[in-house]
């Protein structure tokens, strides 16, 4: 049994990981690390084709001219979400060269990696280290998986890689276009999914790098989001992605009435608050809450005659929409949620690639989440200090990435839009499950039943004085919700075993998740 | 003799709802519940199935619940529908504590620009129903509930009557058609309902019945005093007797109209423009005037198109209705900012009384405003919108 320290936020965390020792995590902004970034091998040019064709025959020849070997390190990106076919061919490839016991380092998981299950009870996958989605949460929730989860935001997972917290051995790249020379496109080919930047740190420090395309281009295959420079091998197969399954045709918006709802009061705080002037900028996903109130602001900027001066994405044809438009100057791009998204990023100037290096990693000089006026995130439970979750549901499973999530905390303002119960869950707790996001970073949580300004946030009250919006407390949202569910749920069944922990954008040890003891199995 | 009866809904993809089977036990009652918050309300559950089953003196039946989320109000419901389909005879309900913080106020001339209808057997929809802020909210327990599901949905209503908060919106109950309404309204009336919708009227009679049943219940202390009555015409019988119907008794607050069944009952088809439903429409609204109620329109079924709903709302209006139906919370403001005055009008309102009230104190029977002439019925239409203004007022 590993040792365990109470940490800045009060969280007991453990201080080892996978047999490597960890810093508890000391309050945002605390931690000042020292020392030098990682660095892959050097390499010569002398060591690669001249002619610049590094186009390896198959998948298995190239790991095995990788060097793959038991215990290994193999990392993937997941702009191809559930319709990702490559990394089933890559575990297939290295279950065929007979190895073992890899760590498999992805930037996600979907439900499309449910069959890798299989693999880590074979022991051919020992554990994997990244955001465990659905299938493979559930999982590891059980205990199931060995080794342990490190939950780590894009942000972070960009800087463990840049501080040699991880170091990825083979870094499999799938891409939808690319030329023999390894330089990658995300705006090409059948599989096209927009920008590439969840691929960058891989592609930078992995000590092998080999991208797998369908489609293969004469050289020079352009954007390149991935620069052939980083790359050591090249494999074509017949198909890397699901086109269905990467990007939906259209995104289309939220029918539900509550989400909606929850949507419009967003918008209207961010209008009323002033957030919404000439020459601002905010972010948002493409969940049901955070495109409608893209949506509904882009309504309000309309009306208004407000500019914005850029707009961060997952872009979507709403957010395309804006810029065609003229109510914004540019869209930033860490990923494409849809065809006219794809589309905007290939053919329009304005609409910008970027890569969680620019946009999240907290160990760089700056980065750009920072700089937003505003940001609309989800959460799966928040308490009534603001503190949020992300990752697992008020029942303890594991189902959730944390994705951009803690990157964008850093927003000015950082507003999350949660129901205040679903079905008969109660989101807002007196302590949140898992803590993902420390409520000093939260300013503002929006509900169906009332808007909530953290006390830290006097000037939001102010600005906001008169307003007609439902101005309401945590604590008085959280007895209206607990009311209508029955009271205050139970707490869930957690055996001893720590099955991941959440990591922070310092790579501090910020909470711990438990195994779950399921129901039936009392 | 039957050993089991179920109630509520076994589909997996449902939500905040639950599917109950009881059973008549052969020793000792045990309960099987199966429950996607288990871990948050497994206890909890299996107390509420103990204490509900008590109060219907059904404490020997065995219970398998497979909850998908039910609120409390909901699962009582679907244990009580069981339990009565078993026990026809099962004369207690069991009901859940009444909400003390849903407030139920209305008044006869309040606004009526907007009434949800709620499925009456789709408990989903009730909970974050007011949070749309419609004028009022209809539970229905005709149309929208098949016939095999009308025992389930009554109790489900009631328990919802008690339990849940519309924020104020009017609470009001659709019933199925007399007779069979009148048991409705008689089980329901003393649950907080504010005013019941009588479908399909086509005789006075009918309103007078509710009426009676109304009076009664609240002389002999069942149902509060105020309890109104809004019948619906949607037949080619009910409106030739729009004006009969309007005026049968002092509860009626409002007369609705339906087009589906209107059109069909007269062999039309519905149409965007409603030409064929003018005639009607025109009765309805000359029904409620003369009886000093207000008209209330159909409503418009197309939730995605919303300039289609506002264009169609707006006809409504000038056509002389205070409000339509809504089937979706979407709706609700679009038709609201419909039936709000503009601030334009409300300046042009305000003139006109103002200008009306220096010409009376001066002894001036007329006056012009913006060179028009203002005398009395101006100076009506001018109150009322103000008042529709002073009452839109969030």
């Amino acid at each position: 049994m590993m040792g365990t320290i109470e940490n800045a936020a009060g969280r007991r965390v453990p201080t080892e990981v996978n047999g490597k020792p960890v810093v508890p995590y000391q309050g945002v902004g605390c931690y000042m690390p020292t020392g030098r970034h990682a660095a892959p091998p050097i390499r010569s040019c002398a060591q690669y084709p001249a002619d610049g064709n590094k186009v390896a025959p198959s998948l298995v020849e190239a790991l095995r001219r990788a060097g793959l070997a038991d215990g290994m390190v193999i990392s993937s990106h997941h702009h191809f979400r559930d319709g990702d076919l490559l990394m089933p061919q890559v575990f297939a490839a290295a279950a065929e060269l007979g190895v073992r016991d890899l760590v498999w380092f992805p930037s996600a998981t979907f439900p499309c990696h449910e069959s890798f299950i299989a693999y880590l009870e074979s022991g051919l996958i020992h554990h994997i280290e990244g955001s465990l989605n659905g299938p493979l949460g559930r999982y590891a929730s059980q205990g199931k998986m060995a080794g342990q989860a490190v939950l780590r935001s894009h942000g972070g997972r960009y800087r463990a890689l840049q501080d040699g917290d991880v170091h990825v051995d083979i870094a499999v790249i799938a891409a939808p276009a690319a030329d023999a020379f390894g330089n990658c496109s995300g705006v090409l080919g059948r599989a096209a999914c927009g920008p590439l930047g969840f691929a960058l740190a891989d592609a930078q420090y992995a000590d092998h790098v080999i991208v797998v395309t369908d489609t293969l281009v004469p050289f020079p295959c352009v954007p390149w989001h991935i620069q052939g420079n980083l790359v050591d091998q090249v494999v074509l197969v017949e198909r890397v992605g699901d086109p269905d399954r990467i990007v939906s045709g259209t995104t289309r918006l939220t029918r539900s009435s509550d989400q909606l709802l929850i949507a419009e009061y967003a918008a209207r705080f961010v209008r009323d608050a002033g957030i919404m002037r000439p020459g601002f900028s905010f972010q948002a996903g493409a969940g049901g809450i955070s495109l409608a109130f893209t949506i509904f602001l882009g309504q309000m900027m309309r009306e208004a005659g407000v500019k914005a001066r850029f707009i961060r994405g997952g872009s979507t044809r709403y957010l395309v929409e804006l810029l065609e438009t003229g109510l914004t100057d540019y869209i930033l791009d860490g990923q494409s949620f849809d065809l006219e998204g794809v589309r905007s990023l290939r053919d329009n100037p304005a609409h910008l690639a970027t890569s969680p290096f620019t946009s999240y990693n907290y160990h760089g000089k700056g980065n750009f989440a920072s700089l937003l006026d505003c940001v609309v995130l989800g959460a799966t439970e928040v308490d009534v200090d603001f503190n949020a979750n992300v990752v697992t549901h008020s029942d303890g499973l594991l189902l959730h990435g944390i994705g951009g999530w803690q990157d964008a905390l850093f927003a000015r303002c950082t507003i999350l839009t949660v129901p205040s119960f679903r079905d008969r869950v109660p989101i807002i707790r007196d302590r949140v499950t898992t803590l993902c996001g420390p409520g000093e970073l939260v300013d503002v949580v929006v509900t169906e039943r009332g808007i909530a300004i953290n006390p830290r946030r006097q000037d939001l009250f102010a600005v906001l004085a008169g307003s007609s919006l439902p101005l309401r407390s945590l604590q008085e949202l959280k007895s209206e919700a607990e009311a209508i569910c029955g009271g205050p749920p139970a707490l869930p069944r957690t055996g001893e075993r720590t099955i991941g922990v959440v990591s922070w954008v310092d790579g501090t040890i910020l909470d711990r998740v438990q195994q779950v003891i399921a129901e039936g199995s009392k | 003799m039957q050993m089991t009866a179920s109630a509520g809904v076994r589909d997996p993809g449902a939500r905040s709802d639950c599917w109950v089977e009881v059973s008549q036990a052969p020793d000792l009652p045990q309960h099987r519940v199966t429950s996607k918050v288990a871990a948050l309300y497994g206890d909890a559950i299996h107390a509420l199935i103990g204490s509900t089953l008590e109060a219907l003196a059904a404490a020997d039946l065995s219970a398998t619940v497979e909850d998908r989320g039910a609120l409390p109000f909901t699962l009582m419901a679907r244990l009580e529908a069981a339990v009565r389909r078993l026990r026809p005879d099962t004369s207690r309900p069991a009901l859940p504590p009444l909400n003390p913080a849903a407030q139920r106020v209305t008044q006869r001339d309040r606004l009526r620009r907007t009434r949800l209808y709620l499925p009456g057997n789709a408990p989903k929809f009730f909970i974050n129903a007011g949070l749309h802020r419609p004028d009022a909210i209809i539970l229905d327990l005709e149309d929208s509930v098949p016939p095999a599901e009308k025992d389930a949905a009554a109790i489900l209503v009631r328990n919802a009557l008690r339990a849940v908060d519309f924020y104020g919106a009017e609470v009001t109950v659709r019933v199925n058609s007399l007779p069979a309404g009148l048991a409705e309204i008689a089980m329901l009336a003393p649950h907080g309902v504010q005013a019941f919708l009588l479908p399909k009227v086509e005789d006075p009679d009918e309103v007078i019945a509710a009426d009676r049943l109304l009076a009664e219940m609240a002389e002999s202390g069942q149902a509060p005093e105020t309890i109104y009555l809004i019948p619906i015409i949607e037949t080619a019988r009910g409106a030739l007797q729009a004006w009969p119907i309007a005026s049968a008794s002092p509860r009626v607050v409002a007369l609705a109209i339906g087009l589906e069944d209107y059109t069909r009952d007269i062999g039309a088809q519905r149409t965007p423009e409603g030409r064929e439903s003018l005639w009607a429409r025109s009765q309805v609204i000359n029904a409620a005037r003369a009886a000093g109620v207000q008209p209330i329109s159909s409503v418009y079924s197309d939730v995605d198109d919303v300039a289609g709903l506002a264009a169609w709302a707006e006809a409504e209006r000038k056509l002389g209705f205070d409000g339509v139906g809504c089937i979706h919370p979407r709706q609700v403001r679009v038709v609201h900012q419909v039936f709000t005055p503009s601030a334009a009008e409300v300046e042009q309102a305000r003139r006109i009384v103002d200008a009306f009230a220096v010409a009376q104190a001066t002894g001036l029977g007329v006056v012009a405003v913006d060179g028009k002439m203002v005398d009395a019925p101006v100076v009506e239409r001018a109150r009322r919108t103000l008042r529709l203004w002073e009452l839109s007022r969030p």
